[in-house]
């Protein structure tokens, strides 16, 4: 007599798989969190690389600055996108009728989305290292990612809110919104101190500002403690799952009541 | 696994939902038992999906009970023995067949081998294409393909042939009798009395959210399958029977043989002569007596 129910963890394996080939196969998404931020690194970091920054250099602060950017733009697009497309075409409806678990269906777009984040960084790094000659020892790579992995949940939570709340066009236009000028506003593309100073007074009271302050904190450019930036995140957390939920529910009650 | 007695593959009772203040399913009951395959028929809006809807647990009954292979519709252990293929369902465009197969396969217990799955579907040459390469047809295929992943005991099918061509039709109609005659339950909801006719033991009739009528095919097609006759005549003349307008006559009867012949005994001279299958429409103008929608 066979199982019930199928087995999770090849569930999840196929899913993430799923998942991971979405973010693949897109190439406007591969373009704008790979290749962007590579090509801003071209533009941007090398010329300076050597310079010191802090306790660091220009070279491994703009590392950290557009690896936290690529890795917050793919939290944002990878859920919020794919949430709205698959609502947009009726795939969640094919998904709801089928044994998928929910779980599953959650966690296999995390686990595509931190791979992908993942893969961007390194290349990244690889990118910085062959051209610039910016060295990244091994243990403040894994820090660098491990710190802008679990920094990114709450972009996780605002991709989700949105998903669930626009339509797919919609929603593409409003993670550009959301994602652009807070990058900007937070000094992951221009030092914060090159910005305005009404820019300046706003950022740190902006999630991605402190996404950056790990980042930097991990290659030694930044002064402010982690665990500040960690417990302002933790609280955009809190607030972008609580839309997030109520998004869902509300969806819920429309579409599967 | 399909022989544990009594226990009916969909049971609905006293079931009606409503959106708002559209009453889309008006306290059915009904009972299929294992093994059986039904098509629910009625027209657009009919509450045909709305069905479907509840016993696939996509949606909540607003008053009454169903039960599907004997548990609730949003179990995971009922879900896994069902497969469904629903309208205006997406599927992910990057994907090849193969691998959306492969991830439907995923979610179930003891699913079907995928050379199979493609077999039945036709879809075995096309097993590497991205699904955004496929026709229309293709797609649906691939849909009864994915409904089919878990090697389900019961199967539900809503209006799978819209969109198809008729040879496309033809075929998928055929591959659904074949699972149907492995003594599968098969559910297949749909506009035509002729898919009906060529998958079903047995054939529910809704309309407006009631069933109004529940046989095998040839006894629905008895109530339902009426002729359409339509012809001119220069002389005027009467018969309860028919409806005229001007020159032109119509009836919609059971029998249009016997119709003509008595017109033909009474020497009426007719024109431009056609005999046609009523429409589904008409049918149910007729059943429900349907005196509001007519337009002459």
């Amino acid at each position: 007599m066979s199982l019930e129910i199928a087995s999770f963890l090849p569930m999840l394996r196929a899913q993430s798989k799923i998942e991971f080939l979405r973010l693949l196969r897109n190439p406007w998404f591969s373009i704008a969190t790979i290749a962007f931020p590579i090509m801003f690194y071209a533009f941007f970091g090398l010329a300076q690389a050597r310079m010191p920054y802090m306790n660091s250099t220009v070279g491994l602060y703009l590392l950290a600055s557009f690896s936290a950017y690529a890795v917050m733009s793919i939290s944002l697009f990878s859920f919020g996108a794919s949430v709205a497309a698959e609502r947009g075409n009726g795939a969640t409806r094919l998904m709801r009728a089928s044994p998928l678990r929910p779980l599953a269906y959650f966690a296999g777009k995390f686990i595509a989305s931190m791979a992908f984040g993942g893969i961007a960084v390194l290349l990244l790094a690889l990118f910085a290292r062959l051209a610039g000659g910016v060295h990244l020892p091994a243990s403040t790579l894994v820090l660098l990612l491990a710190r802008l992995l679990l920094g990114s949940l709450p972009f996780v939570a605002l991709g989700f809110a949105v998903g669930y709340l626009a339509g797919l066009n919609a929603a593409v236009a409003i993670l550009n919104l959301i994602t652009l000028p807070l990058a900007f506003a937070s000094g992951l593309f221009v030092p914060l101190d090159q910005l305005p100073t009404f820019v300046q007074s706003i950022a740190p009271y902006l999630p991605t500002y402190h996404f950056g302050q790990l980042a930097w904190g991990a290659v030694g450019a930044t002064s402010e403690p982690w665990q500040r930036a960690a417990l302002w995140l933790l609280g955009y957390c809190a607030l972008f799952t609580w839309i997030a939920v109520r998004a869902y529910y509300r969806e819920e009650r429309k579409e599967f009541a | 696994m399909s022989a544990e007695t009594g226990e009916e593959a969909v049971l609905f009772r006293g079931v009606s939902k409503t959106y708002g203040t559209l009453v889309a399913l008006d306290a059915i009951d009904l009972r299929i038992p294992r093994g059986q395959s039904v098509a629910i028929l009625g027209p657009n809006g009919a509450g045909k999906t709305t069905a479907l809807s509840l016993l696939l647990g996509l949606r909540n009954p607003t008053a009454g009970s169903l039960s599907v292979l004997g548990g609730k519709p949003r179990e995971q252990a009922v879900r896994a023995r069902v497969g469904a293929m629903l309208q205006s369902s997406g599927l992910p465009e990057y994907l090849r067949v193969d691998e959306a197969i492969a991830l439907f396969r995923s979610y179930y217990p003891a699913p079907l081998p995928i050379d199979e799955l493609l077999a039945l579907a036709g879809l075995t040459e096309k097993a590497r294409s991205r699904i955004a390469r496929l026709s229309g047809g293709q797609v649906q295929r691939l849909y009864f393909a994915l409904a089919l992943c878990g090697n389900p005991e019961l199967l539900v099918l809503d209006e799978p042939t819209v969109g198809l061509d008729v040879e496309a039709r033809r075929s998928l109609l055929a591959t659904i009798s074949e699972i149907a005659n492995r003594g599968r339950t098969v559910l297949m909801s749909t506009h035509y009395l002729e898919e009906a006719d060529a998958v079903s033991d047995r054939v529910v009739v809704i309309d407006r959210g009631r069933i109004i009528a529940d046989g095998t095919p040839s006894e629905v097609k008895g109530t339902v399958g009426r002729k359409r006759v339509a012809f001119t005549s220069r002389v005027a003349f009467d018969d309860v029977r028919l409806s005229r307008n001007g020159e032109r006559y119509e009836a919609l009867t059971e029998s249009p043989e016997l119709l003509l012949r008595d017109l033909f005994t009474r020497g009426i001279e007719i024109d431009d002569l056609t005999v046609t299958g009523a429409t589904l429409e008409e049918a149910f103008l007729a059943l429900t007596g349907g005196e509001n929608k007519h337009v002459a």
